[in-house]
């Protein structure tokens, strides 16, 4: 029962007051909302931000194939050759983390910035032009989010790599599997689910993000966090910011159908 | 324990005698397998031949599943050789030998349905498809499993995995197949019916059995010929039967079956039977050739199984053939197929003996008197074995049944 109570207050209750609230009209002068059942409010703000929902899907997507590739060889050497430091190993993936999201990419900025050791190394390396700039672009963008969501992609994949039962892969071996075969027929089908649990925990975060759009990407290219972070808190309309969420939540929940109907959903929570 | 007698006429059955002139499938030439300071595998030298049911029996730690991983080629000796069809495959990988293995877990594909797990294989091999259809067929036919293609393995009941794991490994044909205690995660009635069955489809395919367990029952119910390991040796070698009637090490005699061990000293050898005095006192006579050593002062410990002893209440007079030893019933139990006595000796020491149910009227009570008497022919002696290592092993022998 408790589970219950929990599950309403914190989650029940929230999701029915953002799709109610998306219903409304709102005076953002006075913040006043009224239910006006305005169904015409969702594909308004879907053609308004059009733009925007696409550089999320595609910032959001390159941060994620970013991630995958980075994190695969990582997770495989954790679970396969990581011994009895396997813990100490994932700590050492998590240890960055546990310093706030912001303060993170801030530090990214200042790596980063014109005047930052990195770019003055390749600078006077004559490695780069002096105009040269990683800041203000999607590149810095992709850069973070794939930086601040490495760990939700490397862990589902450890957990994947981690619980493929090694003797199914010395049969592999004993059935005249060369290590690259065995590798492909074996290890890479068996951790699909671990790879499309890994994709849709790094996706819908990095789609949704703001932080680093705003403090990475300057004024290049919005994203669609930045959007509804501006309509809630600068422009004070709540049924639009509202509206735009929800078309977030059903793109995401497409995503976790996607998956639950492909791998089936028992296998989505063994993962989260 | 009450495996012992009615198995090994099951195995004397079956033609070995024959195994020694066939070709030899695999070789091991004094292996040793080092492990993290502990010796696993210690200076292993075995021939398995075409065509036989062959079977490393001993208990865990014994170094047999180390000797079955060698040639699969799973671990590499840290000295030593091995040889498949004549060739030195001691480093080679595991994926090039013309070996198959039918792991302990069955270690099943399980993305993979049934045919696929068997098909593997023969498509690492560019089999043709039209082969591997049939092929595959066919073996689930043997292994009685049609029908179940489609089916993946956590669809499957852990005897039909087991059959699946059977099939997967010997549709490819080897030269040799391994088996790595396949069925210790059945249920007791369930192994009892899959060894009659491996022991079929062994048969039917004609292929090399390597056979990996720590049941004494299962090994001696299948087997050829079997191998006793002990601390990475081997204690004992011989069909089942040769193993059985014959212990050469102390060992072997107590994980084999059960025996009964007295220990003695050879005090005298006329012609081809040796006296040994017991510890006590009392003699008993056993052939020359049985004895590790002919030698007068020799110390032995002399054996007979429980099964060869009779038991009389009178003051029966043994024959020359025979040794007779005088005792008190300790214990009796009824077991159905038969009685099992517990005879303490004047000295002390319990005396096991299994009489068959044959309907004789009076069996011996616990309290009596009574003389135990069986044939010279059945007695044989071994080497006591260093003092202290023996319970916890012979232990995990009986534990299996």
């Amino acid at each position: 029962m408790p589970a219950v109570v929990w599950l309403v207050v914190l989650f029940v209750v929230p999701l029915v007051i953002m799709l109610s609230l998306s219903l409304k009209t709102c005076n953002p002068a006075s913040g006043a909302c009224t239910m006006t059942w305005n169904w015409g409010e969702l594909p308004r703000q879907v053609n308004l931000y059009r733009t925007e929902f696409f550089t999320s899907l595609e910032y959001g997507a390159a941060a994620t194939i970013v991630d995958l590739i980075l994190s695969f060889p990582i997770a495989y050497w954790i679970a396969f050759y990581g011994g009895r430091k396997k813990n100490f190993f994932l700590m050492m993936l998590l240890v960055p983390f546990f310093v706030s999201f912001v303060i993170r990419t801030l530090v990214w900025e200042f790596i980063l910035s014109p005047s930052g050791f990195f770019l003055t190394f390749l600078r006077h390396a004559h490695l780069v032009s002096a105009n040269f700039h990683v800041l203000g672009t999607g590149s810095a963008v992709i850069a973070g989010l794939a930086y601040n969501y490495l760990p939700f992609t490397a862990l589902p994949l450890y957990v994947a790599l981690e619980r493929i039962d090694r003797r199914v892969l010395e049969a592999a071996y004993d059935l005249y599997a060369s290590r690259r075969e065995a590798f492909m027929r074996v290890i890479l089908p068996l951790s699909v689910p671990g790879i499309f649990a890994a994709f849709l925990l790094t996706f819908i975060p990095a789609f949704g993000d703001y932080v680093n759009q705003q403090i990475l990407g300057g004024t290049s290219s919005t994203m669609i966090g930045t959007v509804i972070q501006n309509t809630f808190l600068v422009t004070g309309d709540y049924a639009a910011g509202s509206a735009l969420s929800v078309v977030v939540l059903v793109i995401s929940l497409i995503g976790i159908w996607l998956y639950s109907r492909v791998l089936g959903s028992r296998s989505i929570e063994e993962y989260l | 324990m009450t495996g012992g007698t009615g198995t090994v006429d099951e195995a004397s059955a079956t033609p070995e005698a024959s195994a020694t002139s066939r070709p030899v499938v695999a070789r091991f030439d004094h292996v040793s397998m080092v492990f993290e300071g502990n010796t696993a595998v210690d200076d292993l030298s075995l021939d398995i031949y075409e065509g036989e049911f062959f079977s490393l029996l001993g208990p865990s730690g014994c170094g047999k599943t180390t000797s079955l991983r060698m040639l699969g080629g799973f671990e590499e000796p840290t000295r030593g050789r091995i040889f498949l069809a004549g060739k030195d495959v001691t480093f080679q990988a595991p994926y090039t030998r013309d070996v198959n293995t039918v792991f302990q877990s069955y270690a099943l594909f399980p993305h993979l349905d049934v045919f696929e797990n068997v098909a593997f294989g023969l498509r690492r091999r560019r089999t043709s498809k039209a082969d591997v259809k049939r092929r595959v067929g066919e073996i689930l036919e043997i292994v009685d499993l049609p029908n179940f293609e489609r089916r993946r393995p956590n669809q499957l009941s852990g005897g039909q995995q087991q059959r699946v794991a059977l099939a997967r490994a010997l549709v490819n044909e080897p030269s040799l197949l391994l088996l790595d205690e396949p069925m210790s995660a059945l249920d007791a009635k369930l192994r009892r019916q899959m060894q009659v069955e491996l022991k079929r489809i062994q048969t039917r395919v004609g292929i090399t059995f390597l056979y990996v367990t720590h049941d004494q029952e299962e090994a001696m119910t299948m087997s050829d010929r079997l191998a006793v390991m002990r601390h990475g040796r081997i204690e004992g070698i011989g069909s089942p039967q040769e193993i059985y009637d014959s212990p050469t090490t102390e060992f072997v005699a107590t994980f084999l079956g059960a025996s009964n061990l007295l220990a003695g000293n050879v005090t005298g050898v006329e012609g081809s039977i040796a006296t040994v005095t017991l510890t006590h006192g009392w003699s008993v006579r056993v052939g020359v050739g049985r004895l590790p050593e002919a030698r007068v002062g020799t110390p032995v410990k002399v054996g007979v199984r429980p099964e060869k002893i009779s038991l009389g209440t009178g003051a029966a007079a043994p024959g020359s053939d025979h040794n007779s030893l005088r005792g008190r019933v300790k214990v009796s139990t009824f077991t159905g197929v038969g009685n099992q006595y517990l005879v303490e000796m004047p000295w002390g020491t319990d005396v096991t003996v299994y009489a068959q149910n044959i309907g004789e009227a009076t069996a011996p009570r616990s309290g009596e008197e009574v003389v135990l008497t069986w044939p010279i022919e059945h007695t044989f002696a071994v080497r006591p074995m260093a003092s202290g290592s023996t319970e916890d092993e012979t232990n995990t022998g009986d534990n299996d049944e």
